[in-house]
C-alpha cells in the first residue's frame, strides 16, 4: 500500500518553478534514494512532502500518515553545532508532534525518548552538550530526534555528509536497521554507492529527465548509457 | 554602607524601581537566550528605538506613554517578522531600517514641538520615571511574560534549535513568533523607563552572553541568564544610588564584569 502519492505535483516558489509535473508513489517499507546535481529540487521535494511549502499544482496524498508526524532530519551543517543544548532536550523535542501547550514534557515522551537513544546506541550521551560532539555523534542525536517524531517515514537529507568512512558505514547501518524493522525512508543523497547499496527504489531528479524505479534498473540504465 | 541601604530602600522611587526593575531583568533575559541564539540580538535595540519613537510622540500628544507605545511596537515587531521573511531585505537591514526611522521621527516631533525631560528619561532611563502605575502595570505584564514563556518553553527551545524541523512537526512556528515577538515588545517597552532606548538591548543580550561562557544546556542558560540579570540589576541599583551614577549604566557595567568574570572560569576550564 502506498503511504505517500505525488500526483502531477508542481513545486517551486514565486515565480520559479523547480519540479515539473511530479508522479510517484512511495510504497510502505521502501527505501527511497534521492540523487540528482544541486538546483535539481531535491530539497524542494522534500519540503513539498514535509508540507513545508504548498504544491503550485497537483495534490500529495499522505495515506495512513500525518504529515505532522514524518520524522525530518535535516543536514547536520545546518545546525547551529555550538547551539548550547543536551542530547536529550533535543531528542525531546522531536516529541513535540503530540503535545499540546503544556511546560513540560509526559513520562511517555521522556521514555520515547530514551528508548530512540538507546536504540542508536547513544544512550551514555543523554546528558553531553551538543557542542561537545563529533560530526558522526551529532547526526545520530539528530536521528533520534526524527525518530521521537515518526514510526513510519523518516526523510533524511544528506545525513552523510561531513562523515568520515567508518561513521558513515555505521550511520547506514543504523538507517538500513530501522528500514528493516519496517519505516519508510527517503534520503537525499550524493554517495551514490551508498545510495545503490542500501536504498530499492532510486529517484533521479535531472533538468531532462526524471527517473523513479527500482535501484537495479537505474544501475542498470547507468551502464548502458555508458 | 548599611545605614545607606537602609535610607535607600525606604524611599518609595526606589521600592518601585526594585520591583518593577527586577521583573524586567528577569522577562529580558528569557526572551534574551532566544534572541541570542537565533542572531537577533540587534531586535532588542531596534524596538527600543521605535519605543523612543512612540514616547516621543505620545509625550507631544500628552497621551500615556506606555499604553501608547506598547501597542506600536508589538505591531512594528510583527512589521520587523514580515520584512526578515522578505529575501529582498535582510534581517539586519530590516531593523537598521526601521530603527533609524523611528529614532529619526522622535527626535523630529521633539524638535518640532519642543523638548521635554521625558524625552532624556526615555533616551538614558531614569528610576526616578517609574511611577506607581507603571509599577503596577510592569507587574502584571511580567507575569504575563513570564506564564507565556513557562507554556511556551519546550516549543520555544524548538523553534530556537531548529525552525525548520519544528515546523515539520507541526508546531506553528508563525503564531509562535508573533507571540515571542509580543514578549520582546513588551521588555522593550517596560525596560526603557529604566534602562533608556540606548541600553535596554544590553540587558536582553548579556545575560545569555555570560552564561554561555560556562554553561552548556538550553535549560542551564536560561536559569544562569535569569540568575545573572536579577542579580546585575539588584548590584547595579545599588552602586548607582551610593556613587550616584545613572542606574541603567551602571547595571550595564555590572553586566560586564560579570561577562568577564564568566570568560575568565571558561578559559580557566578549558
Amino acid at each position: 500500500m502506498s503511504l505517500i502519492e505525488l500526483n502531477n505535483v508542481t513545486l517551486g516558489y514565486e515565480k520559479h518553478i523547480v519540479l515539473r509535473n511530479i508522479d510517484i508513489k512511495i510504497e510502505e517499507g521502501d527505501f527511497v534514494c534521492v540523487v540528482g546535481p544541486n538546483g535539481s529540487g531535491k530539497s524542494t521535494l522534500i519540503k513539498g512532502i514535509l508540507g513545508l511549502i504548498k504544491p503550485l499544482k497537483g495534490k500529495i496524498k499522505y495515506n495512513n500518515l500525518k504529515q505532522n508526524f514524518i520524522g525530518y532530519m535535516p543536514q547536520e551543517t545546518k545546525v547551529d553545532a555550538n547551539f548550547p543544548a543536551s542530547v536529550l532536550e533535543i531528542v525531546l523535542s522531536g516529541t513535540l508532534n503530540n503535545s499540546g501547550f503544556k511546560p513540560f514534557y509526559s513520562k511517555e515522551a521522556k521514555e520515547k525518548a530514551l528508548n530512540n537513544l538507546k536504540l542508536l546506541h547513544i544512550e551514555n550521551l543523554k546528558n553531553k552538550s551538543f557542542a561537545d560532539l563529533s560530526g558522526g555523534q551529532r547526526q545520530k542525536v539528530l536521528l533520534a530526534r526524527s525518530l521521537c517524531a515518526t514510526s513510519k517515514l523518516l526523510i533524511l537529507d544528506e545525513p552523510s555528509n561531513n562523515l568520515d568512512t567508518k561513521s558513515k558505514e555505521n550511520l547506514y547501518e543504523m538507517i538500513s536497521n530501522l528500514n528493516k524493522e519496517g519505516i519508510t525512508i527517503i534520503m537525499i543523497t550524493h554517495d551514490l554507492d551508498h545510495g545503490n547499496l542500501i536504498g530499492n527504489k532510486i529517484l533521479s531528479l535531472r533538468e531532462d529527465e526524471i527517473f523513479y524505479g527500482s535501484t537495479t534498473d537505474f544501475v542498470r540504465r547507468i551502464h548502458h548509457d555508458k | 554602607m548599611i545605614n545607606s541601604l537602609i535610607e535607600m530602600f525606604s524611599l518609595s522611587f526606589m521600592i518601585r524601581a526594585l520591583i518593577a526593575g527586577f521583573l524586567i531583568s528577569l522577562c529580558a533575559s528569557l526572551v534574551g537566550v532566544s534572541l541570542v541564539l537565533r542572531k537577533n540580538s540587534m531586535i532588542g535595540d531596534g524596538l527600543s528605538h521605535v519605543g523612543f519613537g512612540a514616547f516621543a510622540i505620545a509625550s507631544v500628544l500628552h497621551f500615556a506613554p506606555l499604553e501608547f507605545a506598547l501597542p506600536i511596537v508589538i505591531i512594528v515587531s510583527f512589521f520587523i517578522l514580515k520584512l526578515n521573511e522578505n529575501s529582498k531585505i535582510n534581517g539586519d537591514a530590516a531593523i537598521a531600517l526601521i530603527s533609524s526611522s523611528s529614532l529619526a521621527i522622535g527626535t523630529f516631533v521633539v524638535s518640532l514641538f519642543g523638548v521635554n525631560t521625558d524625552i532624556n528619561n526615555y533616551l538614558f532611563g531614569s528610576i526616578l520615571a517609574i511611577s506607581k502605575s507603571d509599577v503596577i502595570i510592569s507587574v502584571i505584564l511580567s507575569i504575563i511574560v513570564i506564564a507565556l514563556y513557562i507554556f511556551s518553553y519546550n516549543k520555544i527551545f524548538a523553534l530556537t534549535f531548529d525552525e525548520k524541523f519544528a515546523k515539520s512537526i507541526g508546531i506553528k512556528t508563525n503564531l509562535y513568533n508573533i507571540i515571542f515577538a509580543s514578549l520582546c515588545s513588551v521588555v522593550v517597552v517596560l525596560g526603557m523607563r529604566l534602562m533608556g532606548a540606548l541600553l535596554i538591548s544590553s540587558l536582553i543580550i548579556f545575560p545569555t552572553l555570560s552564561s554561555m561562557q560556562i554553561f552548556k544546556t538550553f535549560k542551564s542558560v536560561v536559569i544562569s541568564s535569569v540568575i545573572v540579570s536579577t542579580i546585575a540589576f539588584i548590584i547595579g541599583l545599588i552602586i548607582s544610588y551610593l556613587v550616584a551614577t545613572p542606574t541603567g549604566a551602571t547595571i550595564v557595567i555590572v553586566n560586564l564584569i560579570i561577562f568577564i568574570i564568566f570568560k575568565i572560569i571558561s578559559f580557566l576550564k578549558s
